[in-house]
């Protein structure tokens, strides 16, 4: 049980940042029915900032919390001018052609950012200054229960509070109002009086500030930072806003942490239910298998990239909305 | 006006054509001096970018230092002096890449590769070597299959993992006196096959191994395969991986709160794990398939650590294969390696690591292994083990006295004027 709640805990936190980087790629979709494919390389600058301030100011005698809250302070201005001159260069020209054209310009712009970062910080793995004492807190009784660090408590309510907080700017105020009626109908929001580019230019710019806290956070979880860490990142959060229906921002967030929580449990448990002992307790032709090596097991934890993408295509398969329903705009 | 501008553009052109002549080709160049030399390319290759960048350049300092040394001595091969000119590849530990550098190396025509790091990129890429009729040798690459395959080409100055698993793996079983062990490897050639190795040893030493797991050399997250294997309450975990590897995934481990023992082949065996994993990193056991950088030859050490800092891991073996390849040359005293690479098999020296010799395959003679443990962010060596037989390593504030004869023996020959 407490291996149950400890998987839990880790896909929880992995998925609430999954859900975070997700949101800008639904917000995006939703609005403009781009799939922005720079989003995953903005969260990597974000954390490669980080991580440069973090290094520059480690040794000098500041609370580490204050030390990390400035750096996600820079990284934020820095990820938002990215996302600013990435719509304005890339996609705002495009925007009445053909579907496929921003597409391939969105897969451009992100090798464009993963060569940029790889000149500014080299190929080698970048490891994040270990200022945070990181402290185990035991969720049960006992030396072996489940733990949670003090790093994944502050992550998971970040997200949290970064989620609400969206929700909140796009139900209760006017840009939000603005944004909804862009997605739903770009042509008569114009007409209604909205400034369609200036919408759409914020839509970019809070989704690259959602990215760069996001990207902090996986620099300080995992203390490396890589410049192509982006891209499985955002290929997965991509995915999990899919999951979840593609331009809903409920979806986004649900999508977001069950990736996140597939992904733990499905390396965590996958392994022991194929392994070949107990397959062959159930389908023939095992037995030579098991006693060679009771340990073997036909899809171990090395897939545990692959499990969250095998859900993704069924959920697909049988609801191709998305779990929550798609909110794309009327193009009729 | 129009002639002097035909003048101006026909001086240009001219200017032009000859900066475009003037292409260096690394050719047995006769030299303005007064003895005849000869210039032969030699290769490094290596991880220099990626996550054990650290180690790629340790190792081609170590083969830069010996060619700086040979140069200075000026050896004569078949009446000519012997000028190396060192040629320093990337192949960023992917094998894909590896034997695209190869075959640059290849076609550059050098005449020997020192390298590369990894097993998994070695043995695809000494298969390009073997067909151009190049010797290789590697300071690193443990791997048993790189010298099975009945090559003559491919040589290696360090011990093998069928030597090295064993090692640890009694380690594990005799002095951890672990009951209960799981093991994790990087599926890479090299991590699979050391954790193959190890766990072979210890079902023969009747130890139980209660999990098998495995992950990727990219990967950073292990809290779900640590969180399935702290369920299982294992002694002492073996990881089979390089430093990028082990570093995050003991650090996790703590944050789990697992409290077992982790032990490491010599691709975690090295201070950057310190960094990696700051205080989780205490009190690690890991293996390397060598004697350790302690027990190099002083004359080394100081030379080294003049010019480059501290040894990192590998670089005393990648200065001993180039050593080797050197020899070969002065055995055959030819400089063609149709000709040098089957003296490769004759050379016997007292290099920056001890006696080296070569076997029938191309492995080290009497490879000596040896555990270390991790103390206050760095590795030190605790145990020898030789022939299967363990024995407490003593620290050469004595001369190194069991391990290597190599304290008052120079580590090349005496240069002949």
């Amino acid at each position: 049980m407490d291996t149950f709640i400890q998987q839990i805990v880790n896909g929880l936190t992995l998925g609430c940042v999954y859900a975070v980087v997700a949101l800008g790629y639904t917000m995006v979709y939703g609005i403009v029915q781009l799939i922005n494919f720079a989003h995953g390389e903005v969260v990597m600058i974000g954390a490669m900032v980080a991580f440069s301030v973090i290094s520059a100011m480690a040794g000098s005698g500041l609370p580490p919390v204050l030390i990390v809250a400035i750096g996600i302070l820079i990284a934020i201005p820095v990820c938002t001018i990215i996302g600013y001159g990435i719509e304005r260069a890339a996609y705002r020209p495009l925007r009445n052609a053909p579907r496929l054209s921003p597409l391939i310009t969105a897969i451009g712009v992100s090798i464009v950012l993963q060569h940029v970062a790889l000149l500014i910080w080299s190929r080698n793995n970048i490891p994040f200054p270990q200022i945070i004492e990181v402290v185990p807190i035991h969720l049960g009784s006992g030396p072996d229960s489940a733990t949670i660090t003090n790093v994944q408590v502050v992550i998971i309510v970040l997200s949290v509070a970064m989620m609400a907080g969206l929700l909140l700017l796009v139900h209760k105020t006017r840009i939000g109002i603005a944004m909804r009626a862009t997605s739903q109908n770009p042509h008569i929001a114009g007409l209604m009086g909205i400034d369609i580019n200036n919408v759409i230019s914020f839509t970019f710019v809070i989704g690259a500030a959602l990215g760069a806290i996001a990207g902090v956070m996986v620099g300080t979880y995992y203390g490396i930072a890589h410049y192509q860490m982006g891209f499985l990142l955002g290929l997965k959060a991509f995915s999990a806003a899919v999951l979840g229906g593609i331009g809903n921002l409920g979806g986004a967030m649900l999508g977001g942490v069950l990736m996140g929580l597939i992904e733990a449990l499905g390396a965590g448990y996958i392994g022991d239910f194929t392994n070949v002992c107990t397959l062959d307790q159930l389908l023939p032709g095992f037995s030579g298998m098991c006693t060679e090596n009771p340990n073997a097991s036909l899809f171990g934890s090395n897939y545990k990239d692959v499990y969250a993408f095998i859900v993704l295509i069924m959920v697909l398969v049988f609801r191709p909305s998305g779990l929550l329903g798609e909110r794309v705009s009327d193009r009729a | 006006m129009k002639k002097s501008h035909k003048l101006g553009l026909a001086v240009i052109a001219a200017l032009s054509l000859a900066a475009c002549g003037k292409k260096e080709e690394a050719k047995p160049a006769l030299k303005v001096e007064a003895e005849p030399s000869v210039t032969v390319k030699i290769a490094h290759a290596g991880p220099m970018t990626g996550n054990i960048a650290h180690l790629g350049k340790d190792d081609d300092n170590g083969v830069r230092l010996a060619i700086d040394q040979i140069n200075a001595k000026k050896i004569k091969i078949d009446g000519k002096v012997l000028m190396i000119e060192m040629m320093s590849e990337d192949d960023q530990a992917d094998p894909k890449i590896g034997t695209t550098i190869a075959q640059k190396i290849v076609d550059a025509k050098a005449v020997a590769v020192i390298g590369h790091l990894n097993s998994g990129v070695t043995i695809p890429a000494s298969e390009i070597y073997n067909k151009a009729g190049i010797p290789v040798i590697s300071g690193s690459a443990t791997n048993p299959t790189l010298t099975e395959r009945g090559l003559k080409t491919v040589f290696r100055t360090v011990g093998r993992d069928d030597q090295q698993g064993p090692a640890i793996a009694a380690y594990i079983a005799n002095e951890l006196k672990a009951k209960k062990v799981a093991l994790i490897d990087d599926k890479t050639a090299y991590g699979e096959g050391l954790a193959n190795e190890v766990e072979k040893t210890l079902k023969a030493d009747k130890v139980n191994v209660v999990t098998r797991e495995r992950t990727t050399d990219k990967e950073t997250d292990f809290k779900a395969i640590l969180t399935k294997i702290k369920a299982k309450n294992p002694d002492v975990i073996f990881h089979g991986g390089m430093d990028a590897t082990g570093g995050p995934m003991l650090k996790q481990a703590r944050e789990l709160g697992i409290k077992a023992v982790f032990a490491f082949g010599d691709g975690a065996c090295t201070d950057e794990m310190g960094k990696l994993a700051g205080a989780a990193a205490e009190g690690l056991v890991c293996s390397q398939a060598g004697l350790p950088r302690e027990a190099a030859s002083k004359e080394f050490a100081e030379a080294f650590k003049a010019k480059y800092g501290e040894i990192k891991q590998y670089a005393p073996y990648f200065y001993d294969g180039t050593l080797a390849m050197v020899e070969a040359m002065k055995k055959a005293n030819s400089v063609d390696p149709v000709k040098f690479t089957p003296e490769v098999f004759n050379v016997s020296f007292t290099g920056a690591t001890g006696k080296v010799e070569f076997d029938a395959k191309g492995d080290r003679k009497d490879a000596e292994m040896t555990i270390f443990i991790l103390k206050d962010g760095k590795v030190v060596p605790i145990a020898i083990v030789k022939n299967g037989v363990s024995s407490k390593f003593e620290m050469p504030a004595v001369a190194p006295a069991a391990p290597a004869p190599a304290a008052p023996a120079q580590p090349a020959e005496a240069p002949k004027k």
